[in-house]
């Protein structure tokens, strides 16, 4: 089942009277069950394709379907209701709300779709005990290290059982010994629950975890190795 | 809306000292304005006592030929035989006190000095009148048949530097148009702390006024006092008479009553300015708070938060400011209202004419001025938390993200 197409999209951002091309006409098809890095030197696009895939952005020209349906012409309000029923976020920095707790910052996308708050426990503590932080549970994000935090932010996008992962450079703010922990658990989660994860990153350890890397450059799909 | 507010509440305490700052703001424009709306409270319902009580009653008779412009004491203008009208009047059950005044106008003078004065017949024994014993400051207060003794203010006494037992020159102008003087001896010095009143207000016996002015058994009005002054439309009514008119202390206080009216308004106007300014500083605040927390109004926006969500959550942030800033301004503007309850301040003699104000005011702080200044506020805080609300609400989570 194709969980996310990109259909010849473009990018193109203003600065002033300068045009700047960040992707070019990307096709792209990702399948469920896919554990995808999109790899490519600093500026060749990584991290705005996965931004119109995790329909944060739009493209220029072209289009995006997430589960089939076509998100391009979606509003502000029905791009963020897609993301909150469909997709899981992990970002480069170590994306917590620095006011909530663990447990409370992995609740937050399930009390956004609505859940009860019996079931929400449940499944709260079923993703801090899929990552290994239960005893953590309660401590605010100053109070945890960065692979801890990373870690928080895996169980918080696994939390909705999103058909998608989104993780930009996961890897990127932590040492050897972090970025093997969230990579084993991305891994591990891919493996067990069959969710699509698609990484953009440019480091050779993390690519090696990857099943299929596609690599970009300039704003283009220069090869898709499987 | 637990979440809501457990946010807003926790995103509140990361800059405590300038969350504290804004609610304060908000504390100290609302107590300043509930101690101003209790000021002029109490000026307002300081001076319409003041003036029912001295000056108009909650009712008066009058001759229906009776200008209060001209005083004049021609019989015509006069009531004749009052006593019979009292009898009437005060066999109503809402009237508590009925009492003839004879009043005239007239001239006191003493060696260089002179002055013009309104001079008060009275029935000192009348319950009505008791304001008057009640501020007797040196002497004793005039009894019905003195034929002799006046009694006069503190500031006209200063002024003329006049003593009990001295004896001053008075002038007045007579029922047949001409005028008369005689020496009469100050009995009593007496105060209502209205320096406007006591300066031009010279009272005598009812029965001595009469002989002296040549107005026969006439008073000029019967000054009539109820339980409750909005019982006066009624009692008016009650009173029927061909050639006698009642008029009620609102028509006779138009002018505090529409000063009443204007105070309202000019209060309007400066709620509104200073809340202003405070919701300036709520504005300015929730402003820097929603470009400190981008990157986080970015992540809440990817994980699926809605553009509503986010605006109710610095709507509600700008809620507990307003809260706190409401609750610490009715303390503190509570305590200062009560402390200008019990003791006033000194203004003086404010030189308005058609009212009677007291020296002192006394701060007089409404239940519906507080509530109407809570809701003001509330209001106006929540208009100034709109910006940065929307503001927030409106950024696009890609650039959000990137702070």
């Amino acid at each position: 089942m194709e969980v996310a197409k990109v259909v010849n999209a473009t990018r193109v951002f203003k600065i002033g009277q300068m045009e700047t091309h960040a992707l070019r006409g990307v096709e792209l098809s990702i399948q469920s069950g896919e554990f995808t890095a999109l790899v490519g030197p600093s500026g060749s696009g990584k991290t705005t394709l996965l931004q119109l895939i995790g329909l944060l952005d739009q493209p220029t020209t072209g289009s995006v379907s997430i589960n089939g349906k076509e998100a391009t012409r979606l509003t502000r309000n029905q791009r963020a209701d897609l993301r909150r029923g469909a997709i899981g976020f992990i970002f480069q920095f170590f994306a917590l709300i620095p006011t909530l707790t663990a447990y409370e910052n992995v609740e937050m996308p399930l009390l956004l779709n609505g859940m009860k708050p019996a079931e929400r426990k449940i499944r709260v503590n079923e993703m801090m005990a899929a990552v290994g932080l239960m005893d953590r549970a309660h401590h605010r994000p100053d109070q945890l290290s960065g692979g801890q935090q990373q870690r928080v932010a895996v169980a918080r996008a696994l939390s909705i059982n999103p058909s998608l992962v989104l993780a930009d450079e996961p890897t990127a703010n932590l040492d050897t010994e972090n970025g093997k922990q969230v990579m084993d658990i991305m891994q591990k989660l891919n493996k067990e629950t069959g969710v699509t994860f698609v990484f953009a990153t440019h480091d050779p350890r993390v690519i090696s975890y990857a099943k299929r890397v596609v690599t970009l450059e300039d704003g283009l799909i220069v090869k898709d190795a499987r | 809306m637990t979440q809501l507010f457990k946010m807003a509440f926790r995103d509140l305490g990361r800059n405590k000292r300038r969350t504290l700052l804004s609610a304060l703001a908000v504390s100290v424009g609302m107590s300043l304005l509930l101690l101003m709306a209790s000021v002029v409270a109490g000026e307002m319902r300081g001076a319409l006592q003041n003036t029912i009580q001295l000056q108009s009653g909650h009712l008066q008779i009058r001759s229906v030929n009776y200008d209060e412009n001209k005083i004049s004491l021609k019989w015509d203008d006069l009531i004749a035989n009052p006593q019979g009208v009292i009898a009437q009047v005060k066999a109503l059950p809402q009237v508590t006190d009925a009492t003839p005044r004879l009043i005239a106008s007239g001239i006191v003078s003493r060696g260089e000095n002179s002055r013009g004065v309104q001079l008060i017949g009275i029935d000192p024994s009348a319950p009505a009148n008791q304001v008057f014993r009640a501020g007797l400051l040196e002497g004793a207060f005039i009894a019905a048949d003195d034929r002799e003794g006046i009694m006069i203010g503190k500031p006209l006494a200063q002024k003329f530097d006049l003593k009990v037992g001295d004896t001053v020159s008075l002038l007045v102008n007579k029922s047949e148009g001409d005028v008369d003087e005689q020496l009469v001896i100050v009995r009593g010095i007496y105060t209502t702390n209205t320096t406007s009143y006591d300066e031009s207000t010279v009272f005598m016996p009812l029965a001595k006024a009469q002989v002296f002015t040549g107005a026969g058994d006439h008073a000029t009005i019967i000054f009539i006092l109820l339980q409750d002054r909005e019982l006066a439309d009624v009692v008016a009514a009650a009173i029927q008479s061909s050639n006698l008119q009642t008029v009620t202390w609102r028509g006779m206080n138009k002018m505090v009553v529409q000063f009443e009216d204007f105070a309202g308004a000019y209060m309007v106007v400066l709620y509104l300015i200073v809340l202003g300014i405070t919701a300036t500083v709520v504005t300015n605040t929730l402003v820097m708070a929603v470009f400190e927390r981008t990157r986080e109004i970015g992540i809440l926006s990817a994980i699926g938060m809605k553009g509503g969500r986010i605006m109710a959550q610095f709507l509600v942030e700008g809620a507990l400011i307003a809260t706190g800033g409401i609750i610490g301004g009715l303390i503190l503007g509570g305590m200062l209202s009560m402390y200008f309850a019990k003791y006033g301040f000194y203004v003086g003699d404010m030189g308005l004419t058609g009212m009677l104000m007291g020296d002192q005011i006394y701060a007089y702080l409404t239940l519906n001025d507080a509530i109407y200044l809570t809701v003001t506020a509330y209001v106006v805080t929540l208009i100034a938390s709109l910006y940065p609300a929307t503001l927030a609400a409106r950024m696009e989570p890609v650039e959000a993200l990137h702070g």
